[in-house]
């Protein structure tokens, strides 16, 4: 995975609440094996048109946006399926973090695994990122520092917990973490061979 | 102190915690389809890591397949590599696998509960938000992206932070004619899509006593479309008898040392809830949803909203949004609507009880001329079962067409979609843009609601009918 620390680019700015994964990533294309290459299908019943061409109106079509790092959208972003494609196809697009004022649980997690972070932040503030996102004003992230930078004196704090802050600033590989408390698994697992057998 | 039964199951899993609340926690039982997986076990493989587990899985087909014949298999050309790729895997892996021709083939969520592999008292994972489904046997179930599916595979155990607890209960009784499907779209309506984030939900109340298990299911299976991490009904009688003599079920000593087990899993009198919602079961009634969010949901003799009269701003963009994308005007009496495709099926109602609710009321009459039907069983046992109870020519007398099972319609990734503008009463748990197909209009209903949809070509109340 690859090391989140600083992130400075323009945003792109979605102001649709309720964004579930089904508009992230429709599902033709969820019949890979494969992780990437996802990023011509982000939002593609949006971006295109039933015969393929591309929607002009439609934010990330248009430049400066189709080059954003850092998606703002609306509320419960992230929503209903599972699908991790959604985070695949965000960050083969190029966006390595959403704003938003909440993100469904999964998408939230999924994000983590991928590199993505994903930022909760009170919707005043979220407003006021979608303005300077319309400007073009680049937004820097500076996950070490835990702000956000805007181009003027008053940067946003925003919260994480310090395990996934972590993961992200060194790139790890949780399975290969967790893989180290194995002795800890072993004993647990024993354990409940002996408290509920009929499950082993 | 007080417990919840969701503390009771995340403690007595609970391997590891941090400081920060970070936590590591066992993981039973982990169900396995051919659409979130294929990269899990490629991760695998790169990195050189084995299944720590494979008697713990269990591995299905039920996304891609087509529920028309089966007999020359797939025609679709990805969607055959993905189930091929799912049968490698689990050989390579050492893990069950129920193939394609398999008659235990079906949907994940309908299948776990019918061998007996869905337990109380156990954490279930699986890469699919529907997972929720399982918690209605009072175990802790929930949906995986598909690198937690790697790291389940590989570790048994999944990073988690724990969850707050929200209680719902509904008393009372149902009115005939309101159905499981009614009080789940009640809820999501009432507390929004986002009003279970961060919670697991405790279903309680008479109307979940009452509840069959299969009825327990359909709620649960929908408790992500309000965005709870999972949802629960504590186990009872009803729950034990329905896992009794299933082929994963414990036997002998351990079924005895089981039923020890899962009678201590009940919420404590005292235990505090972080969030609590009261509903009445005289007050829900037979439920249309008008928009795209599960939470857009309208009574039968209600109407479709006027955004104009909305006063949030971001809600009335959405609202207005959604009717032009639904196609439907402001304040269209809700049985005005015209439906041209009826969906019966789904991890939400596609199981046997649902086929024999929707057999009673089209018996003896036909589908409206205007109106394609079809009928898709959750699994091959819920076919068979319901040919057995001569269900399947009931359905084809009346027009519908009888399926293989699968996911189907739900979502369309096998050929069974809507068309631009068309517009389906379906019994799946989605209704979110393009879910059915591009340009597809769906209309979530109860499988009694979709059944009387099909006669009618319209939505009718349905407790007018039966």
């Amino acid at each position: 995975m690859e090391k989140f620390t600083k992130l400075k680019s323009i945003a792109a700015d979605l102001p649709i609440m309720n964004v579930d994964t089904d508009m992230i990533i429709p599902k033709q294309f969820l019949k890979t094996i494969k992780r990437t290459g996802l990023g011509s299908a982000l939002f593609y019943e949006m971006r295109y048109d039933e015969k393929g061409n591309a929607i002009k109106t439609f934010i990330l079509n248009q430049a400066p946006y189709d080059k954003a790092k850092i998606l703002i959208s609306g509320k419960n972003f992230g929503c209903g399926s599972s699908r991790e494609h959604a985070p695949w196809a965000l960050l083969d697009f190029g966006i390595r973090c959403v704003i938003a004022e909440s993100f469904a649980d999964i998408f939230y997690n999924n994000c983590f695994k991928n590199g993505i972070l994903p930022i909760v932040l009170p919707e005043n503030q979220v407003k006021e990122l979608s303005e300077a996102a319309k400007k073009n004003k680049e937004i820097e992230i500076d996950l070490i520092d835990q702000k956000i930078h805007k181009g003027d004196n008053r940067p946003f704090d925003f919260e994480i917990e310090s395990f996934r802050k972590e993961c992200l600033l060194n790139g790890y590989d949780d399975i290969a973490l967790t893989l180290k408390k194995d002795v800890k698994i072993n004993s647990f697992e024993q354990k409940k061979k002996n408290l509920t057998p009929w499950l082993y | 102190m007080a417990k919840t039964l969701y503390d009771k199951i995340w403690e007595s899993h609970l391997v590891d915690e941090q400081n920060d609340g970070t936590s590591l926690l066992y993981i039973d039982r982990h169900l396995v389809h051919e659409v979130t997986s294929p990269q899990a076990f490629e991760g695998l493989r790169l990195s050189n890591r084995k299944v720590k587990l494979p008697s713990s899985t269990l591995a299905v087909v039920d996304h891609n397949v087509p529920t028309t014949d089966r007999s020359k298999g797939i025609a679709d050309k990805e969607s055959a590599i993905q189930v091929e790729t799912l049968s490698k895997n689990c050989k390579d892996f050492g893990i069950e696998f129920f193939g394609l021709t398999d008659k235990r083939q079906g949907i994940v969520h309908v299948i776990g509960p019918e061998q007996g592999f869905t337990q109380p008292g156990m954490t279930i994972v699986c890469g699919d938000s529907h997972t929720s489904t399982h918690g209605a046997f009072g175990a802790l179930a929930f949906g995986i992206g598909t690198s937690e599916v790697e790291h389940v595979l590989a570790t048994q155990t999944l990073i988690q932070s724990r969850a707050k607890n929200f209680k719902i209960s509904v008393d009372g009784k149902l009115p005939l004619g309101v159905t499981a499907k009614d009080v789940i779209l009640s809820i999501i309506g009432n507390i929004g899509t986002a009003g279970g984030t961060g919670y697991v939900i405790e279903y309680c109340g008479e109307v979940f006593r009452n509840f069959s298990m299969e009825e327990r299911m359909t709620v649960c299976n929908m408790s992500i479309e309000a965005g709870a991490r999972a949802g629960l009904v504590a186990p009872d009688q009803k729950t034990f008898d329905y896992i009794k003599g299933r082929p994963l079920a414990p036997k002998g000593d351990n079924w005895e040392k089981a039923l020890k087990y899962w009678s201590n899993l009940y919420s404590d009198k005292d235990a505090k809830f972080d969030r609590e919602l009261h509903l009445q079961g005289k007050d829900i009634e037979p439920t249309v949803t008008w928009g795209t969010s599960p939470q857009d949901i309208a009574s039968i003799n209600g109407k479709v909203p006027d955004p104009n009269l909305e006063k949030n701003e971001d809600r009335k963009k959405s609202i207005l949004r959604s009717l032009d994308y639904m196609g439907l005007e402001p304040n269209t009496p809700i049985q005005d609507i015209k439906i041209d495709k009826v969906f019966i099926g789904s991890c939400t109602n596609g199981r046997i009880e649902d086929l024999r609710e929707v057999a009673k009321i089209v018996k003896g009459k036909k589908v409206n001329k205007h109106v394609d039907a079809i009928v898709v069983p959750g699994s091959g046992l819920v076919k068979l079962q319901a040919e057995k109870e001569g269900l399947d020519k009931i359905f084809k007398d009346s027009g519908f067409d009888w399926r293989e099972p699968g996911c189907s319609m739900c979502l369309g990734m096998n050929p069974d979609q809507l068309k631009p503008k068309e517009r389906c009463a379906s019994t799946s748990n989605r209704n979110f843009e393009g879910r059915q197909g591009r340009g597809g209009r769906t209309h979530l209903v109860s499988p009694v609601m979709a059944a009387g949809a099909a006669i009618a070509g319209r939505f009718v109340d349905i407790r007018k009918i039966i």
